[in-house]
């Protein structure tokens, strides 16, 4: 629509307009490295928080057939730092601490003892990459119980041969598919896939599945700083798919 | 707004001669406004004396409302932010294939990225997607509810009118007349962005959540082909942006300023 205006006018009504979107120069902001970095991360704790919010403990990951999963081979390899921390398989418990009723040192052998779910799924990294994996264990859900876990507790922390830790929120951990995993591919865990025990779940991305599990711990709080090896460095702390 | 018609303009123009000119310096909303006013007065001024010298009234159109610019500008940072983030995070695993072997399709330079790593350009990525994701969504709320979709979107009639306009931006050929706010080709041009944020939207959605939204993955045909999905709607845009800023620059200040303030000097097109 054509209008015709006095040059001034015009210069008065565009300078007006103009100030009207000076609302967006607020994202000039996040040129400034130091605010930047605070704000990204609180961008990443936003959509942890949507996440969250978002997950449902009774949707299902997709699951795969047998002709659908990749040659073991295939199947990658990851670690922060050692592959192999060289575990002592034969005398290795599982330490329980926290929030749970019956706390103390769990063999193997008690938690290959509980109901066995075994599941093709897609093991999908943060990087990009995924595959599809074959594993078996129980669903945490059962070790908590066997523990006596306080399921109203907020999160379940675990530690690691290699110093590697994690945390993941309860409702995550009970997930019909949240595993406490002890075979792959019918084997029972090669060394450099986590042996004895690892954490698979697939709906979590694959820096939450920890491996050569240690030590796993129930509680309502977690230290800041140590939510993570990567969270710590600013991965996502769902880290959920 | 603004849009007082010649006729009133002129007659309050005559008045404020007759006043010894220009001493009103009110908001120029309330000048213009009162121009109407103004206008049946306007006559009754002796002609003679205004005609020495008549201010020249200057062809304008309030071209891009304010929601239109606010999102034109959240989306063009956010998009940047996107890509440039996106980029570093397809780094991490530069292949649409398997992870063993793999194989680098692209060996995108750390200089055209954001993020300095992995972690840092997924905090990026994850933060402008709320930006990009709201500024889209409030822009297409916009053009739907207030109908001004009409002058940007490309419909079936705007087919004949594409191949004469390309004919004249790439083969010198003679220039179609100016038919409306946007030519054919433009309509083309940003439809197709309409589509590329969607699509990248709606791609990230799954890539995001690819088991929460397990429904939306299977219409793009499962994790792996929506992540080649999500690249090309990348691609879609980084082949708008060259031309898009090419245009802008030949079409010159006013034409840019009219992103800015949302009025357009001297427009090519009448009525």
């Amino acid at each position: 629509m054509i209008t015709r205006l006095e040059d001034k006018d015009l210069k008065r009504q565009s300078r007006r307009q103009l100030l009207k979107l000076a609302p967006v120069a607020a994202l000039g902001i996040f040129a400034f490295p130091k605010v930047s970095d605070r704000l990204v991360e609180a961008g990443v704790h936003f959509s942890d928080w949507a996440a969250g919010v978002l997950f449902r403990t009774q949707h299902r990951a997709q699951t795969f057939a047998d002709s659908e999963v990749v040659p073991f081979e295939k199947f990658p390899y990851n670690g922060y730092d050692v592959l192999d921390p060289e575990v002592d398989l034969e005398n290795w418990t599982l330490t329980v601490e926290g929030d749970v009723q019956r706390p103390g040192e769990y063999k193997l052998s008690q938690i290959q003892a509980l109901p066995k779910l075994m599941q093709n799924t897609r093991h999908v990294c943060v990087e990009g990459w995924d595959v599809i994996g074959a594993f078996g264990g129980t669903p945490i859900s059962n070790f908590l119980t066997l523990v006596g876990a306080n399921t109203g507790a907020r999160f379940l922390e675990v530690e690691c041969a290699d110093d590697y830790y994690e945390s993941i929120d309860m409702a995550s951990a009970l997930h019909p598919q949240s595993l406490l995993c002890y075979e792959m591919y019918g084997e029972p865990l090669d060394r450099k896939h986590g042996a004895p025990l690892r954490l698979q779940m697939p709906t979590k991305l694959g820096y939450k599945q920890a491996k050569y599990l240690e030590t796993i711990r129930v509680t309502s709080v977690l230290k800041p700083g140590k939510t993570g090896y990567w969270e710590d460095q600013g991965y996502s702390w769902f880290g959920g798919l | 707004m603004g849009n007082g018609e010649g006729n009133n303009n002129e007659g309050r123009n005559q008045e404020e001669m007759s006043k010894e000119g220009g001493q009103d310096a009110g908001s120029p909303l309330e000048s213009v406004m009162s121009a109407k006013a103004d206008g049946a007065e306007g006559p009754a001024v002796e002609s003679a004396e205004a005609k020495v010298d008549e201010p020249v009234l200057v062809r304008a159109a309030y071209e891009h409302p304010l929601p239109i610019r606010l999102t034109h500008w959240v989306n063009a940072i956010s998009l940047f932010v996107m890509v440039a983030s996106g980029l570093r995070i397809f780094r991490a695993f530069p292949s649409f294939g398997p992870k063993i072997p793999e194989k680098v399709l692209l060996d995108i330079p750390k200089s055209l990225t954001l993020g300095g790593w992995l972690g840092g350009a997924l905090q990026w990525h994850f933060t402008f997607m709320w930006f990009f994701a709201a500024s889209g969504i409030l822009y297409l709320a916009y053009q739907v509810g207030s109908g001004h979709y009409r002058t940007v979107l490309f419909t079936p009639r705007d087919i004949a009118g594409v191949w004469p306009m390309a004919r004249h931006y790439f083969f010198f050929g003679p220039k179609p007349p100016a038919s409306g706010q946007y030519n054919p080709l433009q309509k083309l041009a940003y439809t197709s962005t309409i589509g590329f944020g969607v699509l990248s939207l709606l791609t990230g959605i799954v890539l995001y959540k690819p088991a929460q939204f397990s429904w939306l993955a299977f219409l793009f045909g499962g994790f792996h082909l929506t992540r080649i999905w999500h690249f090309a709607a990348m691609c879609g845009f980084l082949s708008f942006i060259p031309g898009h800023l090419i245009m802008v620059a030949l079409h010159g200040w006013s034409n840019f300023v009219s992103m800015l303030s949302g009025w357009k000097r001297e427009p090519e097109y009448q009525e």
